[in-house]
């Protein structure tokens, strides 16, 4: 074919091309070490290279277009209304070759429709592409600029930051009307309130909008062909501000987009011939309704702010804060901990706490302030938790301001202070801990092992101000919270050690802090954290490596209490979870935009499915809602035997699909409007968006391109990195990376061998490798009825950091539960928060080490994930090892860092902290073992045993984990009797998970299981948080008919029953009472009894306690869920398991082996 | 071949060893100046590292095969079982469309890590000792 590849499509200006090596090494690599010389670096990419090579290159590609261009120009005239097959197009339009000019093209082109115009034409476009050059760019930069500039200046005086922004919006000349839209990078430090005056101002773009849309009146209206560039322009708008005297012309296409049945196959020549007086008329009333639409949000922006001005205000007098006069004049940082107002921040997350943006209700400030204060009001210990070991002894001093009395004798004691804590953990656990979750239970006599409520994480035994700051078990739990000292009792115990992670999960109140310096460890760059010592004022050890660090300056004053000299009262030092705004050293780029990209299959399989009309509609109804800022993008791919693109520049008056048919060497027809901006072509994008469910209804293709619509996907990601959604309903079949089916049906209830778990070709894998090198992640969404290869496709997500949904059987009217699934998920799906091209490291003290990853990314050190994506419900496990014995330490921390990019443009570290005692004995270890981390752990290594191995390994090692651990218990216990199976209070539920677990659509055999079901049950298991998992793994199961008063609690004034959980098994099952089944996503009601008003309280609490609305599913006679239902109540006897007790049998029959 | 061989295992060893020990390297004052550079150096080392694989392999059945031709059979003797390992190796490499024997996203497990670089270990000795008793032999 002929094209010019992508590549070779344009020279740079000098200025641009000097620059563009240097973007090109560090583009995916982050590194969190800051450096002086990475940071002047950086700066200098940051001001120069980085935006012109995104953003003016595409300007140049409209100067120069590549044959690729003109061949879709005609291509879609043809196509779309004669879907002529592309490559007849393509040989139609051989003479064009090569490097044709732009200007000479665009002539004949233009003087096909619009002859007499020729002239004018092409003077405009040099012009326009001219002046988008530099100006813009440059405009642009400075804002950035400034933000990363002002973080390492000390203090934010407000006339000095006043005139570094004035100077910084010079360009931009328009009076600030009261609508200030504040850039990120401010907005959570308090301090920032009065800068927020001068800061960008959106008006600017309406008024720039309006000017253009009169310019444009005046100037020709018929210079339309131009696609490209003027929208670009459009795009630089918003971003800042641009010289309104220009001469911008919005463009309608000569060939338009035409939704089904409305074009006819009249000649393309035709059509726009008689278009051409009408475009001049759309554009103008498209863009003026457009204009008055965002002035209005600019109110509510506006509002919005002011509101949210006034809860921190309010937060600051509450909170001691500085006043704003003050704290510029004297601090050095400001850590402002803003905990409602994160989700505000932060942008996505739930979006109804932000609906403030359409309704500026002044009233729920007043529950949020006092809300927000709350933690400042809690007594915080008052001794710095590191002293609390060696404080009882120590006479309590008075508090003298300034110097905290624990310093005084802390020295002294310092090399004493781990064996005294550790002697000191030693006695509390005999005293406290033993009985209870030692406690032997007589596994096989025992029946009601289930608890009352749900099975509580196990708390860590330390001391009670340790234990208050450690972080939530939601977060981040071990599988051992008593850590043996030495491998070799790590071994003698037979449990894993690990940890369950969930990083990034929804979180309701989290300290933000705002510091020019983030205190980390200089050695092995471990964040600051409650569990230091602070050896004296001056200097504090770091609890990972044991260096001895300086205390900077600016750590000394603490903004919470105004005071200075109280390093240990900062808001880092009393919280284990907090999030830092990084500063620019954390960054090797600007931060990125929000950008999506939905790539849709369309082959009759999929039309068929109908889950088009769904996804549309819940994109349509969550458009406002997608996390990101005024820089968000989007764009649209479909495809079945060809690709399609959408062509959405602003200006169009229709969006416009281009069809490229070569997949075996897919291209970018017009890599500059694909992905739009989403404010500024929104009306295109509905437009698009409500055509998209019809366009295809009568379309007879049945093949499915992936592959070719991945690479396509991915070469227009990999500028800017972002978010691939991809829709799929069938195996790929056509171009790089099609599949062949390989599920024999008649395997699928075999008890022997499960084959083809894992991939058939590393397509998949490679192409996630690649996204995840350009901080891309593709999210996989299967909706199929056949086999389709999970196994293969996954690994597109897997190894990019993505997430995966599977609806087995997908039809939206056939099978309305799994279209109200698919619903549901999107919503959360399209609306939940998300960060962009993050890292997460994990360190842990001196002694462990990482073992093994478990969960989707791409492992890029031994401790450092690379995440192009995460999102709030993504988990991760991580297998420890300890290489060197804890002999000489009584705690060990466990830190995880995550930094990433906030849909808002920040760069953002949460830093977990996990604390946990160090013990020397076995029955220790025992007493603080988590079995529901345990579980979660071993699941996830049974999985990579059965994709490595084999399925019946992976199933023989589930059972050996519960014969070993059991077994070891036993004999450290030696006056229990052999005969009997006795397990720790703690491991009860054990072997009953393990079962569970055997059970399950991922490891269980001789029931027939769809092999893509059992790789979806896998996948899951290696990507749900453990809250999740442990309902996939064993539901809860209650009976909702007889809720009774005794057992409540309150919430929100509403009271809650709260019914036990019952044994999963039918024997429970009454035919009077009504039972309820909470498996996480999907409810099953069996009886359905939803009519007293306890039970309704309690299943919208329920669904209030999670993340996602979970689907209702009434069980009725013989219907498919049924089925689901009786296969969760796993502690019955199948055909093909054992019952719970036949398990305990044979664990027991093996133990004495 | 000796040379070669013990060449190669020896960078092998050395790229095992970078990627365990990345992180562990205290502050280190050249990767505190210059963080990228330096990493992007060091995976370019390490990938340089991993496609020796293959060249190994060859060099080392084709000496077999002139072993075979020299008749030498004590050699070819000593030789066969590592040939057999290198064949097994391969059939039971990990999916993929190119050559290679790794994958990137499984070689930072312990446990593979580990098992490479204890590979690594033996063949540098035993092409160690190869390359004495050829000199001597």
């Amino acid at each position: 074919t002929s094209r010019c590849p992508v590549q070779s499509r344009m020279e740079f200006p000098s200025g641009y091309g000097s620059h563009l090596p240097s973007y090109s090494v560090p583009s995916g690599h982050y590194s969190q070490v800051p450096s002086k010389a990475a940071a002047s670096h950086l700066d200098n990419q940051y001001r120069a290279s980085y935006y012109p090579t995104y953003y003016s290159a595409p300007a140049q590609n409209v100067m120069t277009p590549s044959v690729g261009t003109n061949v879709l120009n005609t291509q879609e005239s043809q196509q779309l209304y004669n879907k002529t097959p592309a490559h007849t197009v393509g040989s139609a339009e051989g003479p064009i070759q090569g490097a044709i000019s732009s200007a000479s093209y665009l002539h004949t082109s233009a003087q096909q429709s619009y002859s007499a115009f020729g002239n004018h034409y092409s003077t405009s476009v040099s012009s326009s592409v001219a002046s988008q050059g530099f100006p813009l760019n440059s405009d642009h930069y400075t804002m950035p600029m400034v933000s990363s500039a002002m973080y390492p200046n000390v203090s934010y005086p407000p006339v000095a930051a006043g005139r570094v922004y004035g100077q910084a919006f010079t360009s931009q000349t328009l009076p600030a009307v009261g609508q200030f839209k504040e850039t990120n990078t401010f907005s959570s430090q308090s301090t920032s309130v009065p800068h927020s005056l001068q800061q960008h101002v959106p008006v600017g773009y309406n008024t720039t909008l309006t000017t253009i849309s009169s310019a444009q009146s005046i100037q020709d209206s018929l210079c339309r062909n131009l696609t490209g560039s003027v929208a670009k322009v459009n795009n630089q708008i918003n971003r800042g501000g641009i010289d309104s005297s220009q001469p911008v012309h919005s463009v309608s296409q000569s060939v338009l987009f035409t939704k089904p049945g409305a074009g006819t196959s009249a000649s393309s020549a035709v059509i726009s011939s008689v278009r051409t007086p009408a475009p001049s008329l759309s554009s103008q009333a498209r863009s003026s309704p457009s204009v008055t639409q965002s002035s209005e949000l600019g109110l509510q922006e506006g509002t919005k702010r002011e509101w949210e001005v006034t809860v921190q205000t309010s937060q600051l007098t509450l909170n001691y804060f500085p006043p704003p006069a003050i704290d510029s004049s004297s601090t050095t940082s400001s850590a402002s901990p803003v905990l409602n107002n994160y989700d505000a921040l932060e942008g996505g997350g739930y979006p109804e706490t932000r609906s403030m943006t359409s309704s500026p209700v002044p009233a729920p400030s007043v529950p949020q302030t006092s809300k927000a204060s709350k933690p400042f009001g809690y007594g915080y210990p008052t001794l710095q938790p590191g002293y609390q070991n060696a404080a009882p002894p120590a006479p309590v001093q008075p508090n003298n301001p300034g110097h905290h009395p624990g310093f005084q004798h802390y020295p002294q004691q310092y090399p004493g202070v781990n064996q005294l804590s550790s002697s000191l953990g030693g006695l509390s656990l005999q005293h406290s801990q033993q009985p209870e979750s030692l406690r032997p239970v007589n596994l096989t006599q025992d029946r009601n092992i289930l608890p009352v409520s749900s099975v509580p994480a196990p708390v860590p035994n330390l001391n009670s101000d340790l234990r208050k700051l450690n972080c939530s078990p939601d977060s981040f739990r071990c599988t051992l919270t008593n850590i043996p000292q030495t491998q070799a009792l790590l071994n003698k115990a037979k449990l894993p050690l690990g940890l369950l992670l969930h990083p990034f999960r929804d979180l309701t109140q989290l300290p933000v802090i705002t510091s020019s310096t983030i205190v980390r460890c200089r050695s092995c760059r471990t964040y600051i954290n409650p569990f230091v010592s602070f050896i004296d004022q001056r200097r504090w050890k770091c609890n990972l490596c044991y260096r001895v660090n300086d205390v900077p300056e600016e750590f000394m004053y603490n903004p919470l209490t105004r005071s200075y000299g109280e390093p240990h009262k900062r808001p880092e030092v009393q919280n284990s979870t907090v999030e830092f705004i990084a500063s620019s050293d954390y960054m090797l780029r600007p931060p990125q935009p929000a950008v999506y990209l939905f790539v849709l299959d369309v082959s009759h399989n999929a039309v068929e499915a109908g889950y088009l009309t769904i996804v549309c509609q819940s994109l349509l109804e969550n458009l406002d809602k997608l996390p990101g800022d005024s820089r968000t993008r989007i764009g649209f791919i479909t495809f079945d035997s060809t690709v399609q693109f959408y062509n959405l520049q602003e200006g169009l008056s229709q969006p416009q699909m281009l069809i490229v048919s070569d997949i075996d060497d897919i291209f970018l027809p017009t890599p500059d409007s694909l992905l739009v901006n989403l404010h500024e072509s929104k009306e295109l994008i509905k437009d698009l968006l409500n055509a998209l469910p019809n366009m295809f209804t009568n379309t007879r293709e049945t093949h499915s391109a992936l592959g070719p619509a991945l690479q396509a996907a991915f070469k227009l990601m990999s500028p800017t990195g972002g978010r691939i959604s991809v829709f799929q309903t069938q195996l790929p079949s056509l171009g790089a990376g099609l599949l062949h089916s390989r599920e024999d049906p008649n395997q699928r209830s075999s008890t022997k061998v499960v084959q083809h778990l894992g991939p058939a070709t590393d397509f998949y894998k490679k192409l996630a490798l690649d996204c995840s090198g350009q901080q891309t992640a593709v999210d996989l969404f299967l909706l199929s009825s056949q086999y389709s290869d999970l196994a293969s496709l996954a690994c597109m997500s897997k190894y990019s950091a993505g997430c995966i949904y599977y609806y087995p059987s997908f039809h939206r009217s056939h099978n309305p539960a799994q279209a109200e699934k698919l619903q549901k998920d999107l919503k959360r799906y399209l609306t939940r928060k998300i960060g962009f091209e993050a890292v997460m490291r994990i360190r842990c003290t001196k002694g462990l080490s990482i073992h093994t990853f478990h969960g989707n990314f791409f492992v890029r050190s031994t401790d450092l994930l690379s995440l192009a994506n995460v999102n709030p419900d993504a988990g991760f496990a991580v297998q420890m090892s300890i290489e060197e014995s804890l002999t000489d330490t009584s705690l060990v921390c466990f830190q995880t860092a995550l930094l990433y990019t906030s849909s808002k443009g920040e760069r953002r570290i949460r830093v977990h902290t996990l604390c946990l005692p160090v013990v020397s004995s076995l029955a220790d270890v025992y007493a603080g073992a988590d079995v529901q981390a345990v579980v979660c752990l071993l699941a996830n290594m049974a999985v990579d045993r059965s994709v490595s191995s084999s399925l019946s390994d992976a199933r023989d090692a589930l059972v050996n984990a519960v014969v070993d651990s059991l077994a070891a218990y036993m004999s450290t216990a030696s006056n229990l009797q052999q005969s009997m199976l006795i397990a720790p209070n703690s491991l009860k539920l054990f072997p009953l998970y393990i079962l569970a677990l055997l059970k399950q659509k991922a490891f269980r055999t001789g029931t027939s299981t769809r092999l893509d079901d059992r790789v979806y049950a896998m996948c899951q298991m290696k990507s749900q948080p453990l809250v999740h998992l442990m309902k996939m793994i064993h539901p809860n199961l209650y009976r909702i008919d007889k809720l009774i008063d005794e057992s409540t609690i309150h919430v929100n004034d509403r009271v809650v029953p709260q019914p036990p959980l019952q044994k999963l098994s039918a024997e429970k099952l009454t035919r009077e009472g009504a039972f309820l089944m909470d498996c996480g996503s999907i409810f099953f009601f069996l009886n359905n009894a939803l009519s007293s008003e306890r039970t309704r309280s309690f299943i919208s609490w329920l669904r209030d306690s999670r993340p996602l609305s979970p689907v209702l599913q009434v069980i009725k006679d013989e219907n498919p869920a049924k089925t689901d239902f009786f296969q969760h109540l796993i502690e019955d006897r199948t055909e093909a398991a054992f019952s719970y007790y036949e398990f305990l049998l044979n664990i027991q029959q093996q133990i004495c082996k | 071949m000796g040379t070669w061989s013990v060449l190669r295992v020896f960078f092998n060893i050395i790229a095992f060893d970078e990627l365990k020990t990345d992180y562990k390297n205290p502050i280190d004052q050249c990767n505190t100046l210059n963080p990228t550079v330096e990493k992007v150096k060091k995976i370019k080392r390490v990938k340089i590292a991993l496609k020796l694989v293959l060249p190994e392999y060859l060099i080392h059945a084709f000496f077999c095969v002139m072993f075979l031709c020299a008749a030498e059979w004590l050699t070819l003797g000593l030789n066969m079982p590592l040939l057999a390992y290198h064949i097994w190796r391969y059939m039971s490499r990990p999916v993929m469309s190119g050559p290679g024997l790794y994958d990137p996203t499984t070689i930072m497990n312990a446990d593979i890590l580990a098992y490479c670089q204890k590979e690594g270990w033996c063949k540098l000795a035993f092409y160690l000792l190869s390359f004495f008793y050829y000199l001597y032999g």
